[in-house]
């Protein structure tokens, strides 16, 4: 019984509670792609430096208010600056809307300029983060550290194995819990969110109807950018800071969007966690855990590890190619690709 | 007519490409300015330049040749931009001899590209792969820095004398991981210890806790981590700390540097490391020196002064600035027999060579060049107490 436990306390520990925060981490970006795919039918390449945006705000602000001695210990300080940092970013993003992409827009560009268009958007703004903060580390992370330490744990349990889970990582659960809820009501309960939904279903019946486009488009960005805001402070908060870490992580936020079905929110949510998860359960090394299951005489010689951690970006993509063969629309999409 | 204007243009190029001999010479500093390595490279360049202006503002060099530095971005891990810097600095900038590249792979391209298909003196302060010690060169390439076979040796004596005899190994996953990590895993076998993995991590990522799951998974009663400590080396001790998978780490010298300590803080006390480093006064005197010049003495930065001096050396032993005349000088200014050479007092080197006689050149980092004409290696272990780097001993 108590291999059994063992076995499974060394799983949460490397495989199951860091899938659970990265698939979050993907499900909250993913969510923001999507949205902005489904109301103005491109893919914005720019979500990652937009993400990366708001952090930077976050980080600002964190820092203003750290230096003023403000405090939410335990909690970290920087779920105090999100507000600032969603406002400021929302106007960023309204901003770049009205100067670039509404010109594309009333020309009724192709969504091919349009991608290429959020990548011309992207540079800039990636530009623009690291000539205000620089491309070096930044650590802003306050409060306590870990909701139980791997040492703590096996004091408590009194198992071989530890358990860590870091107040990052529950943070980061429970606000793409919340989010995902609060955007389930908007869409489903309110009058905006049926709205949008509308528009995204069929744009020009929906504009016959009396549906205010401009408004649409609007509302899109600013929940785009909000999620985009949220989803680049709560990966900066778990792991560091980094400039250059959201142009990679950009990658697997699309995989996990196609794969879910673009412009489809649940879509979106269940990609984070099945790219996540895939990437985390497929390179993860299962020797201390069969080590806790079966006799000495069982045991594997090597590691027992499917894939190495190298081919980690490999394992989102060949999900994607797959995605794209058998089911081109995604999972969740009710249209034909 | 056409045949000889474009004689004329060829002649013109050619005039242009070749060094300014009598009055001025450059030396380029190649290294990773920007990349994984950036917060390394400013001390390493002052080292360099430190060297040049020392050298140039004596007016002993070759009847009064000045010396200017010339500036090259080699980065770390772009291999075509490191041919590029190269190529600028010899064809376009004219230099004599290239202090640099930085890392390994940059190193080897520039080398095999750049310097060794337009003959020049590329000396190396900080590239360690064993690699380099057998690629084709013509005589050309030179290192101050000493190859990792040596700093996988120490590794496995520090191991043994603590008693560990278990350790889990990752490294970045290039020319320079590899090569530590294939001269750390075979040094340690040898000396009767275990390897329980042998697994790469990339740069650059956000996270890293897959690849600290297999390490993990592996086991060992530590985690040697030869990669960068501002890139997935840091990631990888952070996430490791944060899962409990291991407490204590060993560093070899692209991961010891007061940026980590500052990063992860107390838990990282306990740990070990090894980077290049002598008690020998020269590291002192240069200390001073590159202090008094308004910079500090980081990591490879005293190799980097002795790079560029035995480049000046030569030139001065061989009566000339062509690469080709005085890259078989630079074995015999750096090597007994001959007076010995502390930084700061390469004037009086120059005088000795000039007047015929011999120098042994010891510098900065008590250069020894051996075999393929490389750094025979002083090491400097360290250990993390109370968030300090502090000096263990001199190996």
């Amino acid at each position: 019984m108590d291999g059994l436990l063992n076995a499974l306390v060394v799983l949460a520990n490397f495989a199951l509670v860091p899938g659970i925060a990265y698939g979050s981490q993907l499900a909250l970006g993913a969510l923001g792609v999507t949205l902005v795919f489904g109301v103005l039918r491109f893919s914005n390449f720019a979500h990652g430096e937009t993400m990366s945006f708001g952090a930077m705000i976050a980080i600002f602000v964190t820092w203003i208010l750290q230096a003023n001695g403000v405090s939410i210990d335990p909690l970290p300080t920087a779920l105090l600056a999100l507000p600032v940092a969603i406002l400021v970013t929302v106007g960023v993003v309204l901003l770049t809307d009205r100067f670039v992409y509404r010109f594309y827009r009333h020309k009724r560009s192709d969504q091919v300029i349009f991608i290429i268009v959020s990548i011309g958007v992207m540079f800039v703004m990636a530009g623009l983060i690291r000539f205000l903060i620089g491309p070096n580390d930044q650590i802003f992370t306050d409060g306590e550290r870990f909701l139980i330490s791997a040492r703590d744990f096996r004091d408590l349990t009194g198992l071989r194995e530890g358990l860590a889970i870091k107040t990052t990582q529950v943070i980061t659960v429970v606000a793409a819990v919340v989010c995902c809820v609060l955007l389930f009501l908007f869409l489903t309960r309110t009058r905006t969110g049926k709205s949008m939904r509308a528009y995204a279903d069929n744009e020009d019946l929906a504009t016959l109807s009396g549906i205010d486009a401009g408004r649409v488009v609007l509302i899109a960005w600013t929940l785009s950018a909000t999620l985009a805001v949220i989803a680049g402070t709560l990966y900066g908060l778990d792991k560091s800071y980094k400039p250059f870490v959201f142009q990679e992580i950009l990658l697997p936020i699309f995989a996990a969007a196609i794969v879910g079905g673009l412009g489809s929110p649940v879509g979106a949510i269940v990609g984070g966690y099945l790219i996540a998860f895939a990437e985390v359960l497929l390179t993860y090394a299962y020797k201390r855990f069969l080590g806790h299951m079966l006799p000495d005489a069982w045991m594997p010689d090597g590691l027992a590890q499917l894939l190495g951690t190298e081919y980690k970006f490999a394992v989102a993509f060949v999900i994607l190619v797959i995605t794209l063969l058998i089911r081109p629309a995604g999972i969740f999409n009710r249209r034909s690709g | 007519m056409k045949t000889s204007m474009m004689a004329l243009i060829g002649a013109a190029a050619l005039a242009a490409a070749t060094p300014a001999l009598a009055d001025d010479a450059k030396i380029g500093v190649l290294l990773g300015f920007t990349g994984p390595l950036e917060s390394l490279a400013p001390d390493i360049a002052s080292g360099a330049e430190l060297a040049i202006s020392e050298v140039s503002e004596s007016g002993k060099l070759l009847d009064g040749t000045t010396v200017t530095a010339v500036r090259g971005d080699s980065t770390c891990i772009d291999a075509g931009a490191a041919t590029a810097a190269a190529e600028r600095l010899i064809t376009s900038d004219g230099v004599a001899g290239i202090v640099g590249a930085m890392c390994s792979g940059a190193t080897t391209a520039a080398l095999q590209n750049a310097a060794l298909p337009n003959g020049v003196v590329m000396i190396s302060p900080s590239a360690t792969s064993p690699a380099l010690s057998t690629v084709e060169d013509n005589g050309l390439f030179f290192r101050t820095a000493p190859s990792d076979a040596r700093q996988g040796e120490i590794i496995a004596d520090m191991l043994t004398e603590r008693g560990i005899k278990e350790v889990a190994l990752t490294y970045t996953n290039n020319d320079y991981g590899k090569g530590l990590a294939d001269a750390i895993a075979g040094a340690v076998e040898k000396a009767g210890g275990t390897i329980t993995i042998n697994a790469p991590h990339e740069d650059g990522k956000g996270d890293y806790s897959a690849e600290v799951a297999a390490l993990a998974a592996a086991g060992g009663e530590m985690l040697v981590v030869a990669g960068y400590l501002d890139q997935g080396g840091k990631g990888i001790i952070q996430a490791s700390l944060d899962s409990g998978a291991f407490d204590t780490f060993l560093l070899p010298d692209g991961m010891v540097g007061e940026a980590l300590v500052d990063a992860i803080g107390p838990d990282l006390d306990g740990s070990f490391g090894v980077m290049p480093g002598t008690d020998s006064n020269g590291a002192e005197i240069f200390a001073k020196l590159i202090e008094a010049a308004g910079s500090k003495p980081g990591v490879y930065a005293p190799e980097a002064y002795d790079a560029a001096a035995l480049i000046m050396l030569a030139m001065q032993a061989a009566g000339s600035t062509d690469p080709a005349e005085y890259k078989t000088k630079i074995m015999d200014v750096a090597n007994a027999p001959g007076e010995e050479i502390m930084p700061g007092d390469l004037a009086k080197a120059l005088e000795i060579l000039a007047g015929g006689g011999d120098v042994d050149y010891v510098g900065a980092s008590s250069v020894e060049l051996i075999g393929p004409g490389e750094s025979a290696g002083n090491f400097r272990e360290i250990e993390i107490k109370d968030g300090k780097i502090e000096t263990v001993q001199y190996r």
